[in-house]
């Protein structure tokens, strides 16, 4: 049967699997809105501006695993959306963005709402497509879904020219495809497998740095049996947390800029590393030419190009993460070397000593509500169960910090890109994804503005997302900055006219809640959680002056973390111990 | 040090876009580039030439191999190449110089390929090096226009970039 191109767009996507997509319509996606009008195996989340929908469908695969899938039309609905492709490559998050485009004919004429949308996103795309031929539009769709999810994933945007979109051809959907030159590798090098087992089982002061890679392959099981097996020190990177279970006896914290201290501590004076999945981002190594300086690297990723990118591999290998810790841990088990229990336990007990520091102690007794004590009720009366998704700033290291994951998926935040405005619209999606699931928004004053207008779509699909704002009246993370490096210069970064959130969340329907004491704190969480039809905004006046510790400033190293100033002073010497 | 890159490429629209794209938003640099299509019509064949540190040079041969539309590529400055540039220089020149010119471009295996009333045009082929010694020796002469085709390279023996 011959179906219009508008119709092979939807019936693509039902073959695909795809559930929901996100979408605004326009002139050039008229055709594709009316197919998928006449159906209904495909559902389509109405958001409240593009960027929103591509942050949506972020969340939805980032919590499922799944590609996002996001529908727009040309020009401006194209340009809305490149905040959050960007933000979805810089993770490497499988999406497909679906964009209308003038008729063919009119392309380069600077026509009505014409953009070149596959030049403008080509630097923040994994690979994009101009479907000039009706034609092309199945296999291209199909090999659109195939480059996202495979591989390191990424978004990858087809543009479709509205009269591709009218004309019809015979609709075929390839089960299976094979790009000649796009072949992900599927298994690490057993060589290159063996090497790394052989080095990691003579390490004395080993780490197990592990990243998003574990989290986009599902390689968390395998990286618990591995640490487990062997008794190593474990951190997660800001993307990786989840990975590894937090309650482990071998995770010791996030590392990098606000990881602890103990993570920090360890990075610096491992002897051996193994680093899954991570790519050494600035924001993890401190000054790179202080970098780790005793230790011998391997390197698992699934890129090459991140090996050896930033910090030089010794062990490079190449490959995802779950097949390559499966074959590490098979031939750890069938290895005559054994781990140094001895040199493991010298090691442990120096660990102890940097967590004796208790770097993320804050002040529980202050009459104003220290943002930290939130998020840590909120991981207690949660059970530490819920999905949290983030805006970014302040709010979100806390987060990283005292909400401590056992699961992967569950942590969704714009670690690369750091997008403020990413945190309302992700939690729709993840909400979307898991109706039944607690999923909680945290967010501060100046973040939550960039997507506020999603309150409303929260309200048409009856989203029970429980927002948490934490109010400091700043943008709390340049406030931060200001008083740290340009001597309490505060700059643009006081937020003055902040509307009423109580009330703002009201007129869109939903439940509005304050709190500005910390006694009351308890009672307006649990009450706010115990709503299981309705979204909640919670705005909680939290302590101005408050800023994030530990922290690793410009220009230092791992071992050289900035304490909190109440414990500065603490710091314990690593280098004695061999 | 300079290296010679041999890239296979889909033959697609944009494909020269993203490698270009690629070079720029990186800070790599791109000394020369050329692309054309080769026996098979839907691959097209480019050389690009590039100077960076083995770490640099490295990082960019990582990238272009996940560009989506490269298929292949090869470093040839890694082994024995052969490498060639066209150059077709245009100068003043009158009918008593012109024989000056041309025992010139014949002692560089040049020859003249156009002539007007006031200028002769050479064409040249060879390594980089000898284009410029050519260029050299016509300093006394006054040019009038250099086109340069950028460096084509190709690897000595049986070895080769194909599918
Ligand atoms: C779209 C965007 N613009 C600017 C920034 C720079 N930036 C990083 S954190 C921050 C402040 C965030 O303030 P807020 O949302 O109130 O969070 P807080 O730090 O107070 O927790 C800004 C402006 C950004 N990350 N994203």
């Amino acid at each position: 049967m011959e179906l219009t191109g508008a119709e092979i767009v939807v019936r693509c996507l039902e073959d695909e699997g795809t559930e929901m997509i996100f979408g605004y319509p326009g002139g050039s996606s008229l055709h594709i809105y009316d197919a998928l009008y006449k159906q209904e195996k495909v559902r389509h989340i109405l958001v409240r501006h593009e960027q929103a929908a591509t942050h949506a469908a972020d969340g939805y695969a980032r919590s499922t695993g799944r590609t996002g899938v996001v529908l727009v039309t040309s020009g401006p609905g194209v340009t809305n959306t490149v905040t959050g492709i960007a933000t979805a490559y810089m993770d490497s998050i499988p999406m497909v963005v679906i964009s209308g485009q003038v008729p063919t004919q009119l392309i380069g004429d600077d026509a009505f709402q014409e953009v070149d949308a596959v030049g403008i996103t080509r630097p923040c795309v994994k690979h994009n497509f101009l479907v000039t031929d009706v034609r092309d539009l199945a296999l291209t769709i199909k090999k659109a879904f195939f480059i996202a999810a495979s591989g390191r994933p990424g978004p990858v945007l087809v543009d479709v020219p509205k009269d591709v979109t009218a004309e019809k051809c015979h609709y075929v959907y390839p089960d299976t495809i094979k790009i000649r030159s796009y072949q992900p590798v599927r298994r690490g090098h057993p060589k290159q497998v063996k090497r790394a087992v052989d080095l990691l089982l003579q390490a004395r002061r080993p780490v197990i740095y592990a990243g998003g890679g574990i989290i986009l392959s599902d390689a968390s099981d395998e990286l618990t049996e591995l640490v487990e097996r062997l008794n190593y020190p474990c951190t997660n990177t800001l993307m990786g947390l989840g990975g590894f279970p937090a309650s482990k006896s071998q995770y010791i914290g996030m590392l990098g800029m606000h990881g602890t201290y103990e993570a920090n501590m360890v990075m610096h004076e491992c002897d051996v590393m193994l680093c899954v999945g991570a790519r050494f981002d600035d924001r993890i190594t401190g000054d790179i030419h202080k970098f780790s300086p005793y230790a011998k690297i391997i390197h698992v990723d699934i890129d090459p190009s991140s090996i050896s990118k930033n910090v030089a591999a010794h062990i490079p290998v190449v490959g995802p993460a779950k097949a390559i810790l499966g074959d590490m841990i098979g031939f750890i088990k069938s290895s005559d070397r054994k781990p140094d229990t001895e040199a493991i336990a010298t090691w442990w007990g120096q660990i102890a000593q940097w967590q004796a520091v208790k770097c993320l102690e804050f002040d529980r007794n202050s009459d104003k509500i220290k943002p930290q004590s939130v998020i840590e009720m909120l991981w207690q009366k949660t059970g530490g169960d819920a999905y949290v998704c983030s805006d970014v700033g302040q709010h979100q290291m806390w987060t990283a910090q005292y909400y401590h994951f056992d699961k992967p998926r569950h942590w969704i935040n714009s670690g690369g890109l750091g997008t403020m405005g990413f945190g309302l619209p992700s939690a729709m999606g993840v909400q979307l994804a898991h109706p039944d699931q607690q999923v909680l928004c945290i967010t501060s004053d100046a973040s939550i503005m960039m997507c506020i207008q999603e309150l409303s779509t929260c309200m048409q699909y009856r989203l029970p997302v429980k927002i948490f704002s934490l109010n400091n009246r700043y943008m709390g993370m340049v406030r931060q900055w200001q008083e740290f490096f340009y001597d309490r210069r505060y700059s643009n970064s006081y937020l003055d006219a902040l509307p009423d959130f109580v009330k703002l969340a009201e007129s869109f329907g939903h439940v509005g809640l304050t709190v500005d004491q910390p006694a009351d704190l308890e009672g307006v969480i649990q009450s706010a959680l115990a709503e299981k039809e309705r979204a909640v905004f919670v705005d909680i006046v939290t302590d101005q002056t408050e800023n994030v510790y530990p922290m690793i400033a410009a220009g230092c190293g791992h071992h050289e973390m900035q304490l909190r100033p109440a414990a500065q002073g603490q710091v314990v010497e690593g280098r004695e111990i061999a | 040090m300079q290296h010679i890159i041999s890239i296979l490429l889909e033959n697609e629209a944009g494909a020269l876009s993203r490698v270009a794209g690629l070079f720029s938003a990186r800070g790599y640099n791109i000394e020369s580039l050329t692309v054309a299509p080769t026996e098979d019509a839907s691959l097209s064949r480019m050389t690009l030439v590039t100077r960076g540190s083995d770490t640099v040079v490295e990082q960019i041969t990582k990238q272009l191999n996940k560009l989506v539309e490269v298929v292949k590529l090869v470093d040839l400055t890694e082994g024995q190449h052969i490498e060639r540039e066209l150059l077709l220089v245009k100068v003043e020149a009158t009918a008593d110089t012109r024989a000056q010119i041309r025992d010139l471009a014949e002692i560089f295996h040049g020859r003249i390929v156009d002539v007007g009333e006031t200028t002769c045009t050479v064409e040249l082929t060879g390594m980089g090096e000898k284009l410029d010694a050519f260029l050299q020796t016509l300093r006394s002469t006054n040019i009038v226009e250099v086109v340069r085709s950028g460096v084509s390279g190709i690897a000595r023996g049986r070895k080769a970039l194909r599918t």
